[in-house]
């Protein structure tokens, strides 16, 4: 985690019986990007990680806060059909459509000792938007 | 939270009258202590179940109530499709009818002792848990629309398990109304390798010891004594149901203005039961419960397996299986009549009291089992069902400890190896793939599961009847 609040980084907020993820950023897509390692970092240490395979994602949704939720059940459900887990993203939006590459590696139970599945993206504590300071901030509770 | 907040009822029921766009009062079942260490956000979520159409009585929370996802885990309701009602898919939760399943072994103690570590490598050998395990069935579509159709009964036929078992399982192990044509390919994707896994965070197989009994009679109509080992199982419906819950969350948080309904939190997005979106979540959710059934009927199976390696020639019999989230058409008296109503239980264990006609014919004297996991090395409990829990709360219990601590909080506390071994001091033997998920779910990261059970106790939601204590701990 990085405090430094014009950095890219993300944290995870309390929740009483699942986990908050969030990202905060100068740009949108780099808030998006950063909750995701932060959605990573419930599962396992990203940086034990490697970004040796590449799963591309598109989607799209009526507003920005619906957009945010959709990226990461899309990560979540690619995690799990897929047995991977990524390390690191790079998103793209353009009115409110996303299109990103995720880059992970396949789950080793051993070497990443994945501590729990998410099950999904919950709508609670879901936010996006641009705080006073002008970064941006991308959150919401996933359920594990 | 603050108990000024509420009007006491009784000992044990605190009641939030009506305010603002609330259509009935919001019930919680605890004692004062339980009620002040719950988050407020307990009773905001409440308190906005009770603003849904439909809704009948009141919104009720069980003893564990903690802070969930629109509705609070622990939550209670039932909506009348004639008036308006909805069925929510935040009420029933991702994880479709995740619920607990108790086997009797007949063995004692005694006998199990100098094979407990054999007994624990076996099952965790045989049983796959955690994150990216895989099952040994593949399903392919013809299997996969039978298991979503037939439940446990499906499990049955592919000959996991015995034709007695199912008369022991909510439902009689098959869900009616499963309409598996809307389950979408990519909750079926996420399935197809997941049969037979338990899953992670608080997923677990547990050998218990009966350790005491609270009442002789019902104990030994469910076939408990003192010193009894029993195995229990706890654990959903896998990657199909999350992605049933995902898929429906999102459709009915974009539907709720078509059908005129306010949401007080987007999370509590619902339909009216009587609406093409409303039935197609039903369908599709009822699905989820038969794969949660087929789950634990193929989990049976395996640990039938793993036991017969050591015990050939014990038989494991089923006490009970039952769902802790659902949606299920139920008849209730609501001011003397009798009505049809969509009971929502998210985290909340459906309790039938004496002589309810669905109960199997060996309990129905006695009330239901209702069985409440508890925390890795803590004790869980057997209770059952009473008839004034019809009353209380459409004959509903708690369904386990509830967080007292968040996961972040829990790793930061505890070491998972130090757990283990300090549980292993105990005699209490962890087998688990994940150090950190054993963190996360530190026995002290929960509420005293106890405290939580003696009041659904006191105020007879359910009746206590056996505590188990922990021997092997097979964890997610």
């Amino acid at each position: 985690m990085n405090s430094e609040p014009t950095t890219p980084h993300w944290e995870h907020f309390e929740h009483q019986a699942d986990i908050g993820i969030r990202g905060i950023a100068p740009t949108l897509e780099q808030a998006f990007e950063q909750a995701a390692v932060a959605m990573t970092a419930v599962v396992t240490d990203p940086d034990l990680l490697t970004a040796s395979k590449v799963v591309s994602i598109h989607c799209e949704a009526p507003d920005t806060e619906l957009l945010f939720v959709n990226w990461i059940n899309e990560l979540i459900y690619q995690m799990s059909v897929h047995g991977l887990l990524f390390k690191r993203y790079q998103v793209f939006i353009k009115n409110d459509t996303l299109s990103a590459t995720a880059f992970g590696v396949a789950v080793d139970r051993q070497k990443h000792q994945p501590a729990v599945e998410i099950k999904g993206a919950t709508f609670t504590e879901l936010r996006v938007y641009q705080q006073a300071d002008g970064t941006w901030l991308a959150q919401c509770v996933v359920d594990v | 939270m603050d108990t000024s907040q509420f009007i006491q009822r009784d000992e044990t029921c605190w009641e939030i009258q009506p305010k603002g766009a609330m259509r009935v009062p919001a019930i919680i079942y605890a004692d004062a202590q339980l009620l002040q260490d719950m988050d407020q956000k307990v009773y905001e979520q409440l308190t906005n179940v009770a603003t849904l159409p439909g809704i009948v009585e009141a919104a009720y929370a069980m003893p564990d109530a903690n802070w969930g996802y629109g509705f609070p885990i622990g939550g209670v309701a039932a909506f009348d499709p004639d008036q308006g009602g909805v069925v929510s898919a935040g009420g029933v939760g991702f994880d479709i009818s995740c619920g607990v399943r108790t086997l009797l072994t007949g063995l004692n103690i005694a006998e199990l002792q100098p094979h407990k570590q054999a007994l624990a490598d076996a099952l965790y050998r045989k049983v796959p848990a955690g994150v990216g395990s895989k099952g040994k069935i593949h399903l392919n579509h013809k299997a996969m629309h039978g298991m979503l159709t037939g439940g446990a009964q499906w499990a049955l036929d592919q000959g996991y398990g015995e034709p007695q078992d199912l008369e022991r399982i909510e439902e009689h192990g098959c869900m009616a109304g499963a309409e598996p044509h809307y389950v979408t390919p990519r909750a079926r994707e996420r399935q197809k390798d997941e049969m037979g896994t338990l899953g992670s965070g608080n997923h677990y197989l547990e050998v218990q010891r009966v350790a005491e009994i609270f009442d002789q009679n019902v104990a030994k109509t469910f076939g408990l004594r003192v010193d009894d080992v029993v195995i229990s199982i706890h654990c959903g419906s896998r990657g199909l149901g999350h992605q049933i819950g995902t898929e429906f969350l999102k459709e009915m948080v974009m539907s709720a203005a078509q059908y005129q309904i306010v949401l007080p939190d987007r999370e509590l997005a619902c339909a009216p039961l009587n609406s093409p979106l409303g039935k197609h979540y039903l369908g599709a959710m009822r699905a989820g419960i038969n794969c949660a059934l087929a789950n634990r009927q193929i989990i049976t199976h395996l640990t039938r397996q793993a036991v017969a390696t050591l015990f050939p020639n014990i038989h494991l019999g089923l006490l009970y299986d039952v769902s802790h989230n659902t949606c299920k058409l139920e008849q209730h008296m609501i001011d003397g009549q009798r009505k049809s109503l969509f009971v929502h239980r998210k985290g909340a264990t459906r309790a039938f009291g004496p002589g309810h006609p669905d109960l199997p014919t060996v309990y129905k004297e006695v009330g239901q089992p209702v069985l409440i996991g508890g925390s890795m090395g803590t004790s869980s409990y057997v209770l059952c069902g009473t008839k004034e829990s019809e009353q209380r709360a459409f004959s509903s219990a708690c369904h386990g400890a509830g967080r007292a601590m968040s996961r972040t909080q829990a790793s930061k506390q505890w070491q998972g190896r130090t757990l283990v071994d300090k549980l292993a001091a105990q005699g209490i033997i962890i087998r688990s793939p994940s150090m950190r998920g054993v963190a996360e779910e530190a026995p002290l990261a929960y509420k005293d599961v106890g405290a939580v059970v003696d009041i659904a106790d006191r105020a007879g939601l359910a009746r206590k009847v056996a505590r188990l204590e922990p021997v092997i701990c097979i964890k997610g």
